[in-house]
């Protein structure tokens, strides 16, 4: 059956694709799947999205660790909730990312083969409850920061997720303050745990912004796309307004001496970070980088049979 | 400092040299279906679309949707559909088929100029 | 947008019901329910029974835990937690329960005063005064025999608690008519794995069946009577367990033949040890984990 040949309109060239492509990041409206796009946001998008699931599901495993251990039946049910959350925001995110022609399971083998990376802050162990109380309060609380923005991220799907994301992130920090008060109003052993978890964690939360401004060669690209919305350093600066006021109210001390009230700015000055430990958990030679792998390739090769069993079984009973 | 980058929720992804592939194990899962998934929030509403999820066949989708989706009593009813089976309007969502309503600005309520004493409008 | 107060933002935009952001509530299990015992039950008694199903269900919670961050699919994760967070749910009430009507043990001596019955019954018991069924306690094998166990366990569970909602103990009653709905989703999910993982592959058929010989034996600490069950069920309150049987065996009969696995014959019931306390070393290394870190701490609330 063959419909007579109708006159239609000419396939617009790059060059209109690329303009309307344009238009629609100048007008602040968001991309959708189908949508002309240029390879290159494409692909960055694909990798960032990507890592950021990646984070979500290793990010499962620190406090993870202590999902057997909670100390009492409450905190138990909360961190399990938690947990799972994140296993639901890594999916989420890999949903977002199929928008764009991944495949899940094509990114997870990359992420088991380390050819695509997470966030570096899930490289460090869990040495006591109170790091489950500090991750909510200042891991959770400088995503939040990074994530707030990425609900207006110029690509739909992932702004999207991302509302999504943060609505279940509020409960996640405030489970982890809350956690950390109680402890506080604990006993002296509690206390010093909050204290220690306090000094391992602060420097590394503040890394999470990413390099300074001045040496950050991939976000002038993202900013201009929309992906990005606010500079690295603006958002770290916005993190330390914030919890420095936190802080005082729990009762620890922020392991800075630089850290002081700018009165003529309103704005907490803090000192250099130093990056050379960081770069070292970068580079591949943190505490946990190499356990963190292995329990997704565990999850992945040990359970193969069961995925196999699920597709046989599907074959067999289709529609 | 160019070996760590900002992008994505938690920042601070690195981004040096791949480190060398080992071979792949199993990849079963690429079989398991593409699933969109579809949560009525509550009765009176439609039902909207909410994300994706994998599933070996159509009653795992449904029950899986419902861990993810609903964890929070988001919803009281959830439709799956193979996201292969859906037929979209064009390759790209702008496209002529809505073109022509555009300009139909009559369809829509706040066209019409009313005095704002008439009540009830 | 301002975004100090984006979560207001988008809370107002989704109809401002904020169950996304505050839905997961954890408030006093008991608070509000009127816990006195009704005339002609002993409370030893209906203690003692609360901690069995109990302990049942939070050392069957401490087993599916132990697949977060190891589960086939991502989806299997976030199911596997939702049968442990239901699970707990229910442990955190009958366990308080137990505490309200004064069965603690020797825990009470250990834990101090600021902590809830259900932490101190949680925390501060030794494997001896545990009073769950070996069903839940042994260890998980792989996902086949996972998903086994979580058929078997949540047949008996749901069997029973269909009935406890009928209690004379209104606490009890109002915990199985929560529990009910829950229990039916967990015996339905592991019923699917058990018929995808009986007729999928050959290997996944060898290692179910595996699953099904490993599991089935533990059937024998399920169905005979305590001494407390005996009375409580005189008394309107329990359930005798060997009321169950014929429904768990026609259930579990119905989706193993479809599942093309072989029933194995049924074992012979003897007296319950796991209800007598007399465990094995599988439950006393899973209270270490579950227990270690609060006994560091015996002075500490969390």
């Amino acid at each position: 059956m063959s419909a007579p040949t109708l006159d239609r309109p000419a396939a617009p060239d790059e060059a209109a694709l690329q303009a309307q492509f344009d238009a629609t990041i100048a007008a602040d409206h968001r991309i959708e799947p189908r949508d002309w796009m240029p390879e290159a946001y494409r692909s960055g998008l694909v990798r960032q999205i990507a890592q950021h699931a990646h984070s979500e599901i290793i990010g499962m495993q620190p406090e993870g660790d202590w999902l057997l251990a909670a100390p009492s039946l409450r905190r138990k049910a909360i961190l399990l909730a938690k947990v799972q959350d994140e296993a639901g925001h890594g999916m989420y995110l890999y949903s977002a990312a199929e928008t764009l022609g991944a495949d899940r399971a094509d990114l997870t083998d990359k992420l088991i083969e380390r050819k695509q990376k997470y966030s570096s802050i899930f490289n460090y162990p869990t040495l006591t409850y109170a790091d489950v109380g500090v991750i909510g309060w200042l891991v959770d609380g400088a995503a939040i920061c990074n994530q707030v923005p990425l609900c207006r991220s110029s690509y739909g799907p992932y702004a999207r997720a991302m509302i999504r994301v943060c609505k279940e992130e509020s409960f996640h920090q405030r489970q982890g303050y809350e956690l950390l008060m109680t402890m506080m109003r604990g006993t002296d052993a509690q206390r010093a745990m909050v204290q220690d978890a306090v000094d391992r964690w602060w420097a590394p939360s503040l890394m999470m912004f990413g390099p300074p401004d001045d040496d950050s060669p991939n976000s002038a690209q993202s900013m201009k796309w929309g992906v990005k919305r606010h500079s690295n350093d603006e958002l770290r600066q916005r993190f330390v307004d914030m919890t420095v006021p936190q802080a005082e109210v729990l009762g620890v001390t922020l392991p800075d001496p630089e850290l002081a009230l700018d009165p003529a700015t309103g704005r907490y000055r803090f000192g250099a970070i130093d990056w050379t430990e960081f770069k070292q958990v970068i580079a591949g030679k943190g505490p946990c980088n190499d356990e963190r792998i292995a329990r997704r390739r565990a999850a992945r090769d040990d359970n193969a049979w069961v995925t196999e069993a699920a597709t046989a079984y599907a074959g067999k009973h289709s529609r | 400092m160019s070996d760590v980058t900002a992008e994505g929720g938690h920042g601070a992804v690195p981004t040096g040299p791949e480190i060398p592939v080992e071979p792949k194990a199993s990849t079963a899962r690429r079989d398991w279906p593409l699933y969109e998934v579809f949560v009525r929030g509550k009765r009176g509403l439609n039902h909207v679309h909410v994300g994706s999820l994998h599933a070996p066949d159509d009653e795992m989708a449904v029950h899986a949707a419902r861990d993810l989706y609903t964890r929070r009593n988001e919803g009281v009813s959830i439709w799956v559909v193979r996201a292969a089976d859906i037929t979209a309007s064009s390759p790209d969502e702008k496209d002529p088929m809505f073109a022509p309503s555009g300009d139909k600005v009559y369809r829509h309520p706040t066209f019409y100029e009313i005095p704002d004493d008439v009540p009830h409008m | 947008m301002h975004e100090e107060t984006v979560y207001e933002a988008l809370d107002h935009a989704h109809g401002g019901e904020g169950q996304w952001a505050f839905g997961t509530g954890f408030d006093e299990p008991l608070a509000g329910v009127d816990t006195t015992v009704p005339a002609g039950i002993d409370p030893a008694d209906l203690g003692a029974y609360c901690l069995m199903l109990g302990d049942d269900a939070l050392v069957l919670c401490q087993r599916l835990t132990q697949w977060v961050t190891a589960a086939p699919e991502l989806e299997e994760e976030v199911a596997l937690a939702n049968c442990g967070l239901d699970l707990l749910g229910q442990a955190r009430l009958l366990l308080a329960r137990a505490g309200s009507v004064g069965v603690l043990g020797r825990s009470r001596a250990l834990a101090t005063d600021s902590i809830p019955d259900e932490d101190a019954l949680a925390y501060f018991r030794d494997a001896d005064e545990f009073r769950n069924s070996l069903l839940v306690e042994a260890p998980n094998g792989d996902f086949g025999q996972t998903v086994v166990r979580l058929l078997v366990a949540s047949t008996w569970r749901l069997a029973l608690f269909a009935r406890l909602r009928g209690s004379r103990d209104p606490v009890l009653a109002a915990i199985a008519a929560k529990g009910v709905p829950e229990l039916t989703y967990h015996r339905d999910h592991a019923a699917r794995w058990v018929l995808r993982l009986g007729d999928g592959t050959p290997e996944s058929h060898r290692r179910t069946q595996a699953g099904v010989d490993a599991v089935w034996p533990l059937l024998a600490d399920l169905f005979t009577a305590t001494d407390v069950e005996t009375r409580l069920t005189a008394a309107g309150v329990a359930v005798d367990p060997a009321d169950v049987r014929d429904e768990v065996r026609d259930v579990l009969t119905t989706v193993l033949e479809r599942a093309t696995l072989t029933v194995p014959g049924w074992p012979e019931e003897q007296p319950s040890r796991g209800r007598a306390g007399r465990h094995g070393p599988e439950l006393t290394a899973l209270l270490a984990d579950l227990q270690g870190l609060a006994r560091e701490h015996p002075a500490a609330t969390w």
